[in-house]
């Protein structure tokens, strides 16, 4: 079973839902594996302490040109769809941060003058976190483009076992980091706030899972802050709300700190756990077997 | 002209809201700046819903390439599935097929296709367009969900941003960036004169600024930080400046939790269009006016 967490806006709760989430059946003995897949910021670590045991560069294959064997004729700077390797004169000039690590340029190579060097783009760590979780995580290096190899290689690296409920922490926004993380979910929980912000943007994650054939539900956050735009929206379409958060102080000076919902508040521990049920009604039959 | 960007790392720390606010002080009071805005957030576009835009302009962008595989021609021989790095080649009892959402527009298989049944087809990725608002030009996007490529439009989107201000010779641009540091960061960040990071108390955003912080020293940005929602925890924002003291960055603000800011929000305004006289207006005014001196500060040095 795999549960992503996602919106189209930031900062409205994705990482204290997944941690939450996480934590709340974790207590239940389930077994949990939680990823975050937001790596260009990711925060969930700071939620569930895990102690990272083992790690593994993230890398792509880039071009290099063996000079002495390259004859000039360029048809590796024509295939590049992404300008990432140009010819000048003899010698071809590799971009790495523009290559996307495709391999074109070395299949078409007739003098096979290019092999392939790792570059690296990130991090992946993982280890015990709080309640036995096995948590893993990505962290793209600072000035890296690229967040999506490094998803994809998180999810192939810490693959989790079937019997086991995998927490998705996805990034924000709607475009292909979210598609990466959300790939092969059999859920997407969409958090979002009820301000005019969030029904803008939860509409774009909708599109999103749409797109993707996702089954998709909404919580609530921050409950009464704002309009009643996203109930609205929710209604007239049979997007089921599936938990409201209400806007609290206390709340938020407890997530502010590193507290997941639980630890804020510990009757959110059978809530979490009554949403997991609610979110097992409404998965589709077939949805697992595609 | 100089060109300010806006970022956090962490996403809903306030960026856009903050944005509108200055977007707004910047084109009034008594030395207006001629100021052109750019949302550079183009998979969460939300700088339109407080500036009230009309349209002016509506262009389609065209993201990348997405390969096409000819049904009828297909020898079925599986060479694109064994050259495709992203997955995206899929096969079934129909044949083979690309998944344009996995694709990645490269082109591989175009070229090892012995058949030659695979062809590039541009793709529609979202739109761009031009508008007026109350406090200057706005240029913005819609980039279609599931799609690619959102660094290339925020690079066009503030590409358009920068070509009007020069040609209407305008004072300020205002680009609203996107949260994360990846290719959308970087291409907002890119050719910014100024860098203005808005933090939010909290272990995730204290952790998520110094990321982006870190993106602006690469970029040789200079950079300032302004705390939102700063008394939502004190610790944590004292936190916030003690590191930026260290790391002589200057905070040049703390904006309190305000429930005007959401209140402006759903009536599609700027907090300091909807009650100037509340306190995160008030603090956005002195924000202002160090934003201001440091615009001044640069066109003196460069």
């Amino acid at each position: 079973m795999k549960i992503a967490v996602a919106s189209g806006k930031g900062g409205t709760g994705k990482t204290t839902i997944a941690a939450s989430l996480a934590v709340a059946l974790a207590e239940q003995g389930a077994k949990i594996s939680c990823l975050d897949c937001d790596v260009e910021a990711p925060n969930a670590h700071i939620f569930l302490q895990p102690a990272f045991d083992q790690s593994k560069e993230v890398t792509l294959q880039i071009p290099e040109v063996n000079t002495e064997l390259c004859a000039g004729c360029g048809r590796c700077a024509k295939v590049c769809e992404f300008n990432a390797i140009i010819v000048f004169g003899s010698d071809p000039l590799v971009f790495p941060k523009l290559c996307h690590g495709c391999g074109s340029c070395t299949l078409v190579c007739p003098e096979h003058a290019i092999s392939e060097i790792p570059r690296p783009l990130g991090l992946l760590e993982s280890g015990p976190a709080m309640q036995g979780i096995n948590f893993a995580h990505g962290v793209l290096s600072v000035g890296e483009p690229l967040a999506v190899p490094v998803i994809s290689q998180l999810k192939k690296w810490a693959a989790p076992t079937a019997s086991e409920i995998t927490i998705l922490d996805s990034p924000p926004g709607s475009s292909c980091p979210v598609v990466e993380s959300l790939r092969g979910a059999d859920y997407v929980i969409l958090v979002t706030e009820p301000t005019p912000f969030g029904l803008h943007d939860l509409k774009l994650a909708l599109q999103l899972t749409q797109e993707l054939d996702l089954p998709a539900g909404v919580i609530l956050n921050r409950d009464g802050i704002g309009d009643d735009g996203v109930e609205k929206y929710c209604e007239a379409g049979g997007l089921p709300i599936l938990m409201r958060i209400p806007f609290e102080r206390q709340i938020g000076a407890g997530i502010a700190q590193g507290k997941t919902l639980v630890e804020i508040h510990p009757e959110y521990l059978q809530h979490f756990q009554d949403l997991y049920q609610l979110i097992l009604t409404l998965i589709p039959a077939n949805q697992g077997a595609r | 002209m100089k060109q300010l960007v806006i970022l956090s790392g962490k996403g809903g720390t306030g960026k856009t809201s903050v944005t509108a606010a200055l977007a707004q002080l910047a084109s009034s009071g008594e030395h207006p700046l001629r100021t052109v805005l750019a949302d550079a957030d183009v998979d969460a576009a939300n700088l339109e819903l407080l500036l009230a835009p009309v349209i002016q302009e509506k262009h389609t962008f065209i993201g990348g390439k997405t390969a096409i595989i000819d049904p009828q021609l297909c020898g079925q021989c599986g060479t694109c599935k064994s050259v495709c790095r992203f997955d995206a080649v899929i096969e079934t009892d129909e044949g083979f097929h690309i998944d344009p959402i996995a694709c990645e527009g490269c082109g591989a298989c175009v070229y090892q296709c012995p058949a030659e049944t695979i062809r590039m087809e541009p793709e529609v990725a979202g739109q761009w367009f031009k508008s007026g608002s109350k406090f200057g030009p706005l240029f913005h996007a819609a980039l279609t969900p599931a799609q690619e490529n959102s660094g290339k439009l925020v690079s066009l989107v503030k590409e358009q941003a920068k070509q009007h201000a020069i040609k209407d010779g305008a004072d300020l641009t205002l680009v609203d960036g996107p949260p994360g540091i990846g290719c959308a960061v970087i291409s907002a960040i890119s050719g910014a004169d100024l860098a203005l990071i808005v933090s939010e108390p909290t272990a995730a955003g204290v952790h998520d600024m110094k990321r982006v912080l870190d993106i602006a020293k690469q970029f040789s940005v200079p950079v300032f930080v302004c705390i939102n929602k700063a008394d939502i925890y004190l610790e944590g924002a004292d936190s916030i400046e003690a590191f930026c003291q260290q790391n002589g960055i200057e905070v040049i603000g703390r904006i309190p939790f305000d429930p005007a800011v959401t209140e402006a929000m759903v009536q599609g305004q700027t907090v300091i269009n909807y009650n100037a006289d509340a306190p995160a207006s008030a603090a956005l005014i002195g924000i202002w006016q160090e934003i201001l001196k440091k615009i001044n500060n640069h066109s003196k040095e460069s």
